[in-house]
């Protein structure tokens, strides 16, 4: 099983991101469940949303306290002790940052890949929502799911011009990172 | 066809393809999802009924008690203190024996003010008279939604389907949403033989003395206890025309001859299941849904709890200064039969702090002592207390 906790803010589509892996990994045949750890939701609050994949089907519904993976919208998140807790031994870190992977090997060593995905999302969409380039950039790092597992995910969710501006994104956002880099830690 | 939906969405579509007339409801989390989505439904054109906002609960009850009375199909949902807000009316749609159905998102009760599951809610209005289903997950919540329907209508007795706040109203999972046309197949048009005709007034809810109280009381308890039939013949009916059952009056997961049981309601059954393989060197045990908690399932239960030394009764809600609320009327029930189980009851998970899989191992745990441990809140951290509230735990 394929644990992912997804960490970012209220209004950066914490749970739709993880709605979308669930639903992505759905349409390829895999069970999929997905959830969020909600506060009382607010604009800017931290938020945290949970994803499970697997190959039979989930029932615990317990929080994701040891992932495989954590995905981080806000590299400000960082400074909240214990963001990184119970990241599984090889884990992997997807960090939404302008800075390169190399700046933060001092505190997440070789595990982190970053992506400037508020960034590319202010290109492509003309809003600062980095969860569909970061989920893009997380398929193509670990070769979970091909891209168009993502782009029907997107297709059942939005239309017209945010679906179109969407994928032209998470083309754009797969490109800037190694395909299956993670490849190893995905299949573990 | 499976899908991959958030619970509050299927249960929306579920809702939508029994057809009801009347839909009121106020807004209020976890539930707000839920009536969210049959308003967008309404909106697109793809259901057709009467969408009633409302300023309060209490008058959302009362729409549709009044639509049911003039003879409607009709829904609404709410969770905690909507749900307080509602009891008054709830005893009034059950006292007059009106078909309907609900749907309880659990969530805890203020103060201190919390939005996430426990069970407090519909425990609070466990005596209004109403027949309570809980489901494990969010297929169980589309299936009992449409079953609801019928075990309503046919006992003249409201139902509330219990779902478990956020834990499946807000967790996007594989959900099958049945074809309109199974679900026509399996619940008729709504024909209420009492409703309200200027051509033959009556009036509904009125007074009685005490000549006739006592009976009335009488018959409104003998339909609960004969509802349980209707529970059970509702999912054999719909297991045919679907393929799948939701447990009848409750399920039992487990080998025969265990000598150990846990008793759940709703969605905590999933992570037990899975926590129990995760611990396969602990003694084997058998876990009980609970499924329906009105009418109480004494016989189904006696029948589930055969053989066991030990049964754990997990309890989602607290009755301050006495404890659990579900495992005295578990115990009362094994009394004449299986006096020598044990039963011991533990709350967990209360305001929705989190239930791990290690939650099982913590249980089988709790239950070596030789005399059965006093109901506790098992995932307490006393720690947290100043000293002085110790003590009486």
């Amino acid at each position: 099983m394929i644990e992912v906790r997804i960490h970012g803010r209220g209004g950066q589509g914490n749970v739709v991101a993880a709605y979308l892996l669930a639903t992505a990994a759905f349409t390829e045949g895999w069970y999929a469940q997905a959830f969020p750890a909600f506060g009382a939701e607010r604009r800017g609050a931290p938020v945290i949303a949970f994803a499970r994949l697997n190959n039979k089907i989930i029932r615990r519904r317990c929080q994701i306290v040891s992932p495989d993976f954590l995905i981080i919208q806000d590299e400000a998140l960082l400074h909240i002790p214990g963001i990184i807790n119970g990241l599984k031994p090889g884990g992997r870190i997807l960090l939404n940052s302008v800075r390169s992977s190399e700046a933060f090997a001092d505190t997440l060593d070789a595990r982190v890949v970053t992506l400037p995905a508020t960034q590319m999302a202010k290109e492509y969409l003309g809003r600062p929502v980095p969860n569909t380039a970061l989920l893009s950039a997380f398929l193509n790092l670990t070769g979970l799911l091909p891209q168009a597992a993502l782009e029907h995910a997107l297709e059942q969710r939005f239309q017209d011009k945010v679906l179109e501006k969407n994928l032209a994104l998470i083309e754009a956002a797969a490109k800037k990172v190694e395909h299956n880099q993670w490849q190893e830690v995905a299949n573990a | 066809m499976l899908k991959a939906l958030e619970g509050s969405q299927a249960i929306a579509q579920a809702v939508a393809s029994c057809r009801p007339q009347v839909v009121a409801a106020y807004p209020i989390t976890p539930q707000t999802h839920i009536v969210e989505n049959i308003a967008k439904l309404v909106a697109n054109g793809k259901m057709h009924c009467e969408m009633v906002s409302v300023e309060s609960e209490f008058s959302a009850a009362s729409v549709v008690l009044g639509a049911a009375c003039a003879g409607s199909r009709t829904y609404t949902a709410s969770a905690s203190q909507g749900i307080l807000l509602m009891a008054e009316v709830l005893y009034n749609i059950a006292g007059m024996r009106i078909p309907m159905v609900m749907t309880c998102a659990n969530r805890a009760v203020s103060a201190p003010i919390s939005i996430w599951n426990d069970q407090q809610d519909s425990m609070a209005v466990r005596d209004a008279g109403w027949i309570q289903l809980y489901c494990a997950d969010n297929q169980d919540a589309v299936d009992t939604t449409i079953q609801a329907y019928r075990i309503a209508e046919r006992t003249e007795l409201p139902v509330m389907v219990c779902v478990d706040g956020f834990t499946l109203t807000h967790t996007l999972e594989p959900i099958d949403i049945p074809e309109q046309a199974m679900v026509d197949q399996f619940l008729p048009a709504f024909n209420f033989k009492r409703a309200l005709n200027p051509a033959q007034p009556t009036s509904m809810g009125t007074l009685v003395s005490p000549d006739f109280f006592p009976e009335a009381r009488y018959s409104h308890h003998q339909a609960l206890l004969h509802a349980a039939d209707e529970i059970v013949a509702a999912d054999a009916d719909w297991a045919k025309i679907s393929g799948r059952a939701s447990g009848g009056l409750l399920s039992i997961d487990g080998p025969d001859d265990a000598k150990i049981g846990i008793l759940t309601l709703g969605s905590v059954y999933g992570t037990l299941v899975e926590a129990r393989e995760e611990y396969p060197d602990l003694p084997a045990t058998k876990i009980i849904n609970l499924r329906a908690f009105r009418p109480f399932p004494v016989a189904a239960l006696c029948e589930a709890c055969q053989g066991l030394t030990d049964l754990i009764v997990l309890e989602r809600a607290l009755s301050p200064g006495y404890g659990g609320i579900v495992a005295p009327e578990v115990q009362a029930s094994l009394t004449s039969v299986h006096a020598a189980t044990r039963v011991h009851s533990f709350a967990v998970g209360l305001g929705g702090r989190d239930i791990p899989l290690e939650i099982y191992r913590k249980l089988h745990r709790r239950i070596q002592l030789e005399e059965p441990a006093p109901f506790t809140i098992i995932d307490v951290e006393l720690e947290r207390l100043p000293v002085e509230d110790y003590g009486v735990e």
